[in-house]
């Protein structure tokens, strides 16, 4: 008899932009990152990166700058709670943004 | 299957209120001698913001089927924007008919094989002196005046009764310019 | 009066009316706007009741033992993995006979997370030994409340009145709201058996030998396997206490008749589909195409599922050709747990009928009409070869 292949299905999927839905469209707050307070772009060299680290959805990038991709952040705050910098401050959605012009 | 069961799914925007709207017209719906309503909202995870769409269904026996609308005899759509992001015809019965808060006059919406009735509730309602943004009490003038399912004086009273505490001259007013306001077109 | 309202606020509407005392809160998804409901009505001076908020449901059922301890009618509500976290403290309420009503919205179990609605977290209580009432729609859950206090204080055993998650819980549908003060002729005010009492102090629960033992008065106690013993006659007779309150309720409201199941065009069919909750309503319409195609086929919904009601069980289904069980959760390793105690119910009749299994709308997968049409009539058309295990609706492997 052929042997029985087990457990062929469990709930797994990979942690990354996009994983928890269409997120990006539940921001209230938007988190901007001042660059000249963060650690790695200040040192340019490779540290710290406590935003990519925590962020729950992986929308960080761990790149001098880090960059947030905003089709799916959701605007939780989590990274602006941990930024040792305090580099990052969540401003209004409606805000207009100086990077955006 | 049931025929007697009509069957309206409503699209929003959470927050915008369409899950008080499919209230307000069931328990018209209901005073009316409609014994059968049921409304089911839909259930995930997204937030304010996002689509959303809840469904209605009204007979005059009891209903016993309580998933979602597949196939609508109408749908209400709170927002036009939605247009671009959700086929709000999706299932839409053959004559079927699509209640609309727009801007532009009724011949600029085409939706094949479907009546289209048009009201600019965002705008009226803030005639009505509602501050901006509240179109939820509006859309049901205007589902009245093209449905003619349920009498607008009876919609009137369901209107003020859930809005008791919120304003409720203002949202019936909001509703009856609504109402004298719709635009039917199509097919 | 009718109101169009939510299970959920039906639910918070039937507690009210029965004037709880205390109320153990600790939200859990889809139960939360019925623990919401009690909050307001409480704040607003609706309802006069101690509204306790908790850390976790395991403490929930805590307060309602306490609170039942000290002689006061005691709600909380749950869903889900909050249900199986109260499960030792449930075992403990049923033991100490404390007559607590909870509401349960029925919602599948993780792991893997779901939200939605099936019925595993109250079926896999089945054995603790509290009643369980469940409800096809809004009506009953209201009905179910009031009636729920006064069999838990008849019997002094605890009671969950079970409605499935989000189908029923978030559904808004008419339902009449019965006057105060009829339901406080229905459902007299709470005459504990035993509690605390500063003046008659005493000891509960306490450690029970492996046998009977003399107590400090002199008289034998029970013991452990005594007072269980004593647990399941009472459960059993609960049965019949039951359908007394159900009539007295029909008396008072005019709803009711059916305390444990109810039947939909059964009395001449060969085959019967039998389950639980909101899916025997919905099985109602395709009854009736299936009449219209000349099936002689009706359902049945099992409203009381602890005690089981063996006898009704059997009135109901002897001599049909078939029974087919839905259902929306499973003992695990084995089959379908209503199938099960179903086929063990009948094995007592005269004149059995065949019985089906069919597992179905798991984690809350949609159960559509075409489903339950192809599935009854594949157990309608050849009976005999369905087999003994249960057969899944709607899988996509
Ligand atoms: S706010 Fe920060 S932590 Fe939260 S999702 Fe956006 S980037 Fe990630
Ligand atoms: S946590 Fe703050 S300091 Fe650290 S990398 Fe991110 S933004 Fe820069």
């Amino acid at each position: 008899m052929a042997p029985k292949e087990f457990c062929k299905m469990i709930s797994r999927s990979k942690p990354g932009p996009g994983d928890g839905g269409n997120t990006g469209s539940w921001r209230v707050l938007r988190p901007v990152i001042d660059l000249k307070a963060c650690i790695p772009v200040k040192m340019n060299k490779e540290a710290c990166f406590n935003c990519w680290l925590y962020c729950p959805d992986s929308v960080v990038s761990k790149t001098i700058p880090p960059v947030i991709n905003f089709e799916y952040c959701k605007g939780c705050g989590i990274c602006a709670e941990e930024c040792p910098a305090g580099a990052i401050t969540m401003v209004n959605e409606a805000t207009p943004i100086e990077e955006d012009k | 299957m049931r025929t007697d069961i009509i069957e309206i799914r409503w699209h929003g925007r959470g927050g915008q209120g369409a899950i008080t709207a499919a209230k307000i017209v069931a328990n018209a719906a209901f005073v009316s001698g409609y014994k059968g309503v049921v409304m089911t909202p839909t259930f995930g995870t997204e937030r304010r913001g996002a689509a959303i769409f809840t469904s209605l269904k009204i007979s005059k026996n009891k209903i016993y089927d309580l998933s979602p609308i597949a196939t609508p005899d109408m749908v209400i759509v709170l927002d036009h924007t939605l247009l671009e992001e959700v086929d709000v015809t999706a299932g839409l019965k053959e004559n079927g008919l699509v209640v609309l808060n727009g801007p532009k006059p009724v011949s600029e919406y085409t939706f094949k094989g479907m009546k289209v009735a048009v009201s600019d509730i965002t705008t009226h309602s803030v005639e009505a002196g509602l501050p901006p943004g509240i179109i939820n009490s509006g859309i049901i003038g205007a589902f009245s005046k093209a449905s003619g399912l349920v009498d607008i004086d009876v919609l009137i009273d369901a209107i003020e009764k859930e809005f008791s505490t919120k304003r409720p001259e203002l949202n019936s007013k909001a509703a009856q310019i609504a109402y004298d306001n719709t635009a039917i077109g199509g097919m | 009066m009718h109101i169009i309202e939510s299970g959920n606020v039906a639910a918070a509407t039937g507690v009210k009316l029965s004037r709880a005392q205390v109320i153990a809160a600790y939200p859990i998804t889809p139960q939360t706007p019925l623990t919401e409901k009690l909050s307001e009505f409480v704040e607003g001076g609706e309802l006069d009741a101690q509204y306790i908020p908790v850390e976790s449901e395991h403490s929930a059922m805590g307060v309602c033992i306490a609170a039942s301890t000290a002689g006061t009618r005691a709600f909380t509500a749950t869903s889900a993995n909050g249900l199986l976290y109260m499960n030792e403290q449930l075992h403990w309420a049923v033991g100490a006979r404390l007559p607590i009503v909870m509401c349960v919205a029925n919602r599948g179990i993780g792991a893997p997370w779901t939200v939605w609605n099936d019925q595993q977290d109250t079926i896999a209580q089945r054995d603790v030994g509290w009643i369980q009432i469940y409800c096809n729609d809004h009506q009953q859950i209201i009905d179910s409340v009031i009636k729920a206090f006064r069999l838990a204080q008849s019997v002094s055993i605890p009671v969950m009145v079970c409605y499935d998650g989000y189908l029923l819980s978030h559904t808004y549908m008419p339902f009449d709201q019965p006057e105060q003060s009829k339901v406080d002729t229905f459902l007299p005010k709470f005459a504990p058996t035993h509690f605390l009492n500063p003046d008659d102090p005493a000891n509960f629960n306490t450690v029970t030998l492996p046998d009977v033992r003399p107590g400090l008065d002199g008289k034998m106690a029970p013991g452990y396997i005594e007072i269980r013993h004593n647990l399941q006659e009472d459960l059993r007779a609960s049965l019949d206490v039951y359908e007394e309150i159900d009539t007295a309720f029909a008396k008072d409201f005019g709803r009711g008749g059916n305390p444990f199941v109810e039947q939909y065009k059964c009395e001449d069919a060969d085959f019967v589909a039998v389950c639980i909750g909101s899916l025997s309503y919905q099985l109602r319409d395709v009854i009736d195409i299936m009449r219209d195609n000349g099936v002689k086929i009706g359902v049945m919904g099992v409203q009381m599922y602890r005690p089981f009601p063996n006898q009704a069980i059997i009135a109901a289904l002897d001599g049909k050709k078939c029974a087919i069980v839905f259902e929306k959760a499973l003992s695990y390793g084995n089959q379908g747990a209503l199938y099960a105690d179903i086929k063990s119910a009948l094995y007592n009749s005269k004149d059995k009928p065949l019985v089906h299994n069919y597992i179905l709308g798991l984690g809350g997968r949609e159960i559509k009409t075409r489903h339950l049409l192809d599935a009854l009539n594949e157990s309608c058309t050849a009976p005999e070869t369905f087999g003994d295990s249960p057969r899944w609706i709607g899988l996509k492997l």
